[in-house]
Formats: C-alpha cells, structure tokens, sequence
C-alpha cells in the first residue's frame, strides 16, 4: 500500500515540474536564425529541395553516423541473445492461401517502392529510414508467408557490412577532396539541376547506403525474432 | 494545400486535433489497465497510429511517415513475435 | 499546443505503467508509450503559427524557375525537431527490440514472467 502512496507522489511531483514548461509556451511567429539559414543555405548551397534530408545527411551528420552505431549495437545484441543451437525443430506453418499467393503479387512491389523512397529522398519526403523500415516490410511478409523461405545471412550480413564501409569511405572522401573543415560533405559530386534525380550532390548515394544497412538490419532482427530464425 | 490559408482551417484543425489526442489518452489508460497482454500490444499500435496522424497535421511529413511505418508497423510485429516465442516455451498467465 | 500536452500526458501515463506493472511485457509496452510521448513534445515544439511543411518546391516559392527565399523562409516549420525525431524512432525501435530480446531470455531461464520471481538474482 505505502508503495503506491509513494508512486502517486512521485508522478504528482513529475507533473508539477513539467506544469510551468506547458503554461508558459506559445508557438512563435517567425524562425529562429539557425532554422532559417538550414532552410536558405538547403537551397543555394546543396541544391536539395527537402530540408530534413539536408540536415539529417550533412548538417547533422554527425548525428546520423551515431545513430548508425547505436542501431549496428542493437542489432548484434538481438542476434546474440537469440541465437539457436543448429538442428533444432522447425516450429512454423505455413501461412493460408491467400496469404501466400498476395505475398508473392505484393512483395516485389513493396520493396520496389522502398528503393524508390530512399533514392527520392532529397526531393519529396522519405529518405533512408523510411525506405529501409519498407524493405524490412517486404521481407517480413515472406517470412511470414511461407516456410520454405530461406534468407541467406550472409547476404544480409555482406549487406550491411558493405554499405556501413561505403558510408563512412564517402565520409572521409569529403576530407581528401575538399580540405579539412568538409567531413560529409555532398560537394564532391556535381549539384545538379534543381529538382532532378541525380541533384544535390552525394546526397542521393548517401541516402541509398543508409536505406540498405537499416533495411538489412531490421530484416536481421526480424529473421531472429521469428521461431526459426538465429545464426550462429 | 490550400486549405491551410484560410482561417477556417483554424477551427476544424482544433476540432480534429481534440478528437485524436481523447483517442489517444483512452487508448494509453487501456493499455495499462487492461487484462491480457495482447489486448495492450493492440493499443499500443494505435497510440502510434493517431500520433501519425497528428504529426501530419503539424506539418511534418517526414516524420509522420516514419512514426506510421515503425510505430504502427515493425513495433507491433515485434511485439508480437516475442509473445509467440515465450508462449510457445509454456503456458503462462498474465498480470 | 494541444499535442504538448497530450504529449506530457502520455510520458507520465508511460512512467506509471513502468512503475505499477509485474509483466514484463507491460513494462516494455510502458516504455514505448513513453517514447512517443517524448516525440510528440520535440515535434510540438517545433511549430511555427501558419507554417507549412518544409519542402521547397515551385508552388512554395512561387517563381516557375529561380528561387525567391525571402518567401521560403517566413512560411515553413522548423526543421531541425523533425530531422531530430527520425532518429529518434528508428532507435526506439532497436531498443525495444533488445528489451524484447532479454525478457525471452530471462523467460527461458526462471518460466515466469513476473519481475518479483526475478528479485533476488546474484548474477
């Protein structure tokens, strides 16, 4: 009893703290200073219409680069703890018929669509992420749709591996090229024209890379999380 | 869009964005207070539906698209997988 | 405003389902209802009265070809809590996934799902 005395207590506490922070807020009318030379230097500098992707690719890089680490740690966590001894039983059935032959119609669509949406990233809203989570959809509906379906790991492992070394060697490329103070910097490829696939520099080939390693480690997680799945 | 200019936007927004949060709420307190475990993965996939949806209605589409494909997507699926794989070991009960 | 506050209720809603449970499994779900809620402050912070989104195409400029950023500039929201909500998501995901990942295992070690079986572990 004197334990929920206490919770409720503690949560009165948190709310009366965050109280002054919703009272006090009002929405201003106008950007701040950073957010609009973001949204100016988007324009003249990278040529690239979206300017979330400018900031999360090379404004914030460094930002993405770790978020890149965290995701990598995550990953092999799930893989390690779930690992399976080799030869053991196989626990799934095979998914209904209309879930088998709407997986074999949908699924190359679905991942067609997630190679769009990270290579048009920089001109209408996507990018890698979102991307990725879609290719990892795909996977998932044939796992899910038949047992027989085998993801070979070490394409998802060669994947993934490839495309984290791509990313961090077009980091560094931005410091050969371009001298000391341009680490990712999508300068080293031509700007483009405004509103054209192959624009705003490095930008494009950024995204891709980082649309594959997300949606390579998500299906990863996923491959381990279902009752078969697990490497050694 | 268009209809963002008008000042007539300014009531029908409000009145969409009370509708969603009252569904949100609900759905958080029944997700904590509800019975089976299953019933609270199910809520939670709802919770980060309409906060898709009131992403998109702040101007934030990116973010909005992404909150819908993992909230409302892998979330749920992962969830759900690591159910299966505890119940498959044995019965168990719930809180 | 309205998504402030409900984003405020929705963490304290998360702390006490953290608290008050002995699921594992409502712990978890608690945690991810904390991290949305979490999103839906930054995003709300970000907004800018009668602002659009910030993608600069023609019709938001509103010159057929050569930019005008003056324009641009005093009708987007702020960007930069969106670029930060990203990855914020994908990373919530990759922990759940983790935390998921250990209550299987702890699962597999004691049968029980119940924090207090767990209580006096000496590891």
């Amino acid at each position: 009893m004197i334990k929920y005395i206490l919770i409720f207590i503690a949560l009165v506490g948190l709310a009366w703290l965050l109280w002054p922070l919703t009272k006090d807020f009002s929405t201003p009318e106008q950007l701040n200073s950073i957010a609009s030379q973001y949204v100016s230097g988007s324009v003249t500098d990278l040529n690239s219409p979206n300017v979330v992707t400018s900031i999360v690719v090379t404004y914030r890089g460094l930002d993405t680069l770790g978020e890149v680490t965290v995701l990598f740690l995550a990953t092999a966590g799930v893989g390690f703890l779930l690992k399976k001894k080799s030869g053991s039983r196989s626990q799934r059935r095979d998914g209904s018929e209309i879930l088998q032959s709407g997986a074999g119609f949908l699924a190359p669509l679905i991942m067609l669509f997630g190679v769009y949406v990270f290579t048009h990233g920089h001109l209408s809203p996507g990018g890698g992420f979102q991307g990725g989570v879609l290719i990892a959809s795909g996977v998932l509906l044939m796992v899910m749709a038949s047992t027989s379906f085998r993801f070979s790991h070490l394409l998802i492992q060669l994947t993934e591996s490839l495309s984290g070394i791509a990313y961090v060697i077009i980091a560094i490329l931005g410091v050969i090229l371009l001298g000391a103070n341009h680490f990712l910097d999508p300068r080293i490829l031509p700007l483009g024209n405004w509103l054209s696939l192959f624009s705003a520099g490095a930008i494009p080939v950024i995204y891709s890379f980082l649309g594959l390693k997300v949606g390579a480690e998500l299906s990863a997680v996923i491959e381990s999380l279902s009752a078969d799945g697990g490497e050694e | 869009m268009p209809w963002l200019k008008t000042r007539r936007r300014k009531m029908s927004s409000i009145i969409a964005m009370t509708v969603l949060a009252l569904f949100c709420l609900i759905a958080a307190v029944y997700a904590v207070l509800t019975k089976k475990t299953i019933n609270a993965v199910i809520a939670s996939g709802v919770i980060s539906l309409t906060a898709s949806i009131m992403f998109l209605i702040y101007a934030a589409p990116d973010v909005a698209m992404t909150e819908a494909t993992i909230g409302a997507g892998l979330t749920t699926v992962v969830f759900l997988y690591a159910l299966k794989q505890i119940k498959s070991d044995k019965g168990d009960s719930d809180d | 405003m309205i998504m402030l506050v409900s984003g405020f209720l929705l963490v304290l809603i998360g702390i006490w389902a953290m608290l008050t449970r002995k699921n594992i499994i409502r712990i978890i779900i608690g945690f991810s209802i904390l991290d949305t809620g979490i999103h839906l402050i930054i995003v709300a912070v970000g907004f800018v009265k009668g602002g659009t989104a910030p993608i600069l195409d023609n019709a938001l400029l509103r010159v057929p070809t050569s930019v005008d950023l003056s324009a641009a500039v005093s009708r987007v929201v702020d960007p930069l809590p969106s670029a930060l909500v990203l990855t914020a998501i994908v990373i919530g995901l990759a922990v759940t996934a983790l935390l998921l990942s250990f209550a299987i295992r702890l699962h597999k070690y004691g049968r029980s799902l119940d924090i207090d079986v767990y209580e006096e572990q000496k590891w």
